[in-house]
């Protein structure tokens, strides 16, 4: 059987100078394989500029890849067809706020990628809208309300639910828990918890704070220049770090 | 001697349709050489309090107290210029995002400058010049930057986000301060460099013997570094003591949440298990709950929290709670 997301030598560099004899390319991603199946977490730790980003990028389809490709259930992903890929894999960024229009109203908001993706009918996605939010907590009410009417933590869950209403299969977190609060921290974490275990979803945890790590995800990538330092189960891997760079990482969290 | 006492600090802010109580009564007290944490999520009204100890708010804020003292000094009954010039004298204050504090026009080395008291130099301008640029140099020293010919040369843009910070406490350092706020000096830093900041701020707190109040919403980071914490929610004092007493033994409901809320704090957690966590949200200041603010969200509230509690003290561990947690130890 395969898995739900299979990463085959995925790789990315830059054009950096170009003359008429001689290119020169950075690498900013060396080739990268990995196979996560679903309900599983995979974090992927390393330093800013160190290409964790740019790997997010590529699985979410806004970069494209210089090498390799993504298999999902055994089905290519082709790079540039987003009708495709923005069905099985959505992201939330790190500060939620900043991502939502200003002027749209919540259903506004959310009705989008409804239309933009799917042939639901008004009702059928007035009630989608209505279920998505009651999921990550909200109430239905909540669709006729404004961003600036919420606070931070809820914002976060709104797009959790733009990123959830399409009924993906990986969802990519991008420093998602990295500026909340630490109460309003527990609660997204339970939240997305009970998300995977009912909609079987699979996440890619992007972050810095090796303790959320430990507790969130199965899996453990850890980058640094764009190159896969360390890559194995979590528990395993912080257990008895192997690089120098790994132990140094956990060492800085001890204390 | 106490460096700063304050008690029952209240700031109001008049906006034109009512009267709101930001910061409801919060006591602080330091002493000279302390590292102390402030730690309360946002929204809790910590950086509120940190600017009315510097006198930095306008007119929109009504600050009152029922004791304010510097070094002995009551800072209440004197006129506002020289409540000012005393406090600017010995307490200096660094921010988050150093990189939009500084100024993005003009060198380091010429900001550094900037801030050294003229009276410091003696001779003719050239020799004054002189001084005032090793003094520049011996400020970037002691903030652990080695290339200061570079670092002077350079404008904010071009230095990292963790070298800014050393140079906005180089700035802060040029008056010798008895007390430093820092308000929250490492958001959005990694890991590592935010590791060297607190390493040089307890530096200078056990060399230079300094104050230092660590303004945070990360309790398990800064939980390292500080030797007392105080806890606020949402403008209102929760709970004071030492930092092992706030870890060990948590008398009040909101700060065990905190505690139990973090994955690091609750290791016997086994993986993917929910966090525990207080419902619902941090309130809006137009919609305060009255009596003790974490009311609705309490797990031990009852009929009597309407009221807002005293502030009791166990032995240095202050709680303002009606049902605390001190008997469950």
């Amino acid at each position: 059987m395969s898995s739900l997301i299979e990463v085959k030598n995925l790789s990315k560099r830059y054009k950096t100078k170009s003359s008429w004899f001689k290119t020169e390319y950075t690498e900013v991603l060396q080739p990268i394989s990995f196979k996560l199946e679903s309900k599983e977490t995979l974090a992927v730790i390393g330093e800013t500029g160190s290409g964790k980003s740019t790997l997010a990028k590529l699985l979410v389809g806004a970069a494209r890849p210089t090498t390799g490709e993504i298999m999902l259930n055994g089905q290519l992903l082709q790079t540039g067809n987003f009708k495709q890929r923005c069905q099985h894999v959505r992201m939330i960024f790190q500060n939620a706020g900043d991502t939502l229009n200003p002027s749209l109203t919540i259903r506004q908001q959310l009705e989008e990628p409804l239309l933009l993706n799917t042939d639901l009918n008004i009702d059928e996605r007035t009630a989608t809208i209505r279920s998505t939010l009651q999921k990550v907590g909200l109430l239905a009410d909540h669709m006729h309300f404004y961003p600036h009417m919420f606070s931070g933590g809820q914002k976060q869950r709104i797009s959790l639910a733009r990123a959830i209403i399409l009924k993906p299969q990986l969802v990519i977190l991008d420093e998602a828990l990295a500026s909340l609060d630490l109460s309003v921290r527990a609660q997204m974490i339970n939240l997305l918890l009970d998300l995977q275990e009912q909609m079987g979803l699979a996440y890619l945890l992007i972050s810095h704070d090796v303790d959320i790590v430990r507790h969130f995800s199965d899996k453990l990538m850890v980058i640094a220049d764009g190159k896969v330092v360390e890559y194995g189960i979590t528990t395993e891997l912080l257990a008895n770090p192997k690089s120098d760079y790994t132990r140094k990482l956990v060492l800085s969290h001890a204390n | 001697m106490n460096l700063l006492d304050v008690k029952n600090l209240s700031i109001r802010l008049t906006t034109s349709l009512d009267e709101i109580l930001v910061v409801d009564r919060v006591s602080l007290t330091l002493k000279e050489g302390e590292f102390r944490g402030l730690v309360g999520e946002s929204g809790s009204g910590k950086s509120i309090f940190a600017q009315a100890l510097f006198w930095l708010l306008d007119d929109k804020w009504t600050i009152s107290a029922d004791r304010f003292h510097w070094q002995g000094q009551d800072l209440l009954r004197l006129p506002i210029e020289e409540r000012k010039k005393i406090i600017t004298k010995d307490v200096a204050m660094i921010f988050q995002e150093p990189m939009s504090c500084l100024d993005p026009t003009t060198t380091i080395g010429y900001q550094i400058e900037e801030a050294l008291d003229d009276s410091e130099f003696s001779g003719f301008f050239w020799q004054r010049a002189k001084q005032r640029k090793q003094a520049a140099v011996k400020l970037l020293h002691k903030v652990g930057i080695k290339q200061h010919s570079i670092c002077i040369n350079s404008y904010p843009h071009q230095l990292t986000n963790a070298l800014c910070q050393r140079v906005m406490i180089a700035i802060a350092l040029a008056k010798r301060p008895k007390l430093l706020i820092a308000d929250e000096p490492t958001a959005a830093m990694e890991t590592t460099n935010q590791g060297q900041i607190f390493r040089l701020l307890s530096s200078l707190n056990q060399l230079k013997n300094m104050s230092i109040l660590l303004i945070s919403h990360e309790l398990e980071k800064i939980s390292h570094w500080t030797d007392r914490l105080t806890v606020m929610y949402s403008g209102q004092f929760v709970e004071a003591g030492t930092t092992e007493q706030i870890f060990k033994t948590p008398f009040h409901p909101y700060t065990k949440a905190l505690l139990s809320s973090s994955p690091k704090l609750s290791k016997h957690l086994a993986k993917k298990t929910r966090l525990e966590t207080l419902p619902g949200t941090i309130p809006v200041l137009q919609h305060l709950p009255i009596g003790c603010r974490l009311g609705p969200r309490c797990p031990n509230a009852q009929k009597h929290c309407v009221t807002a509690p005293q502030i009791r003290n166990f032995q240095g561990h202050l709680v303002s709670c009606h049902f605390s947690h001190r008997r469950d130890y």
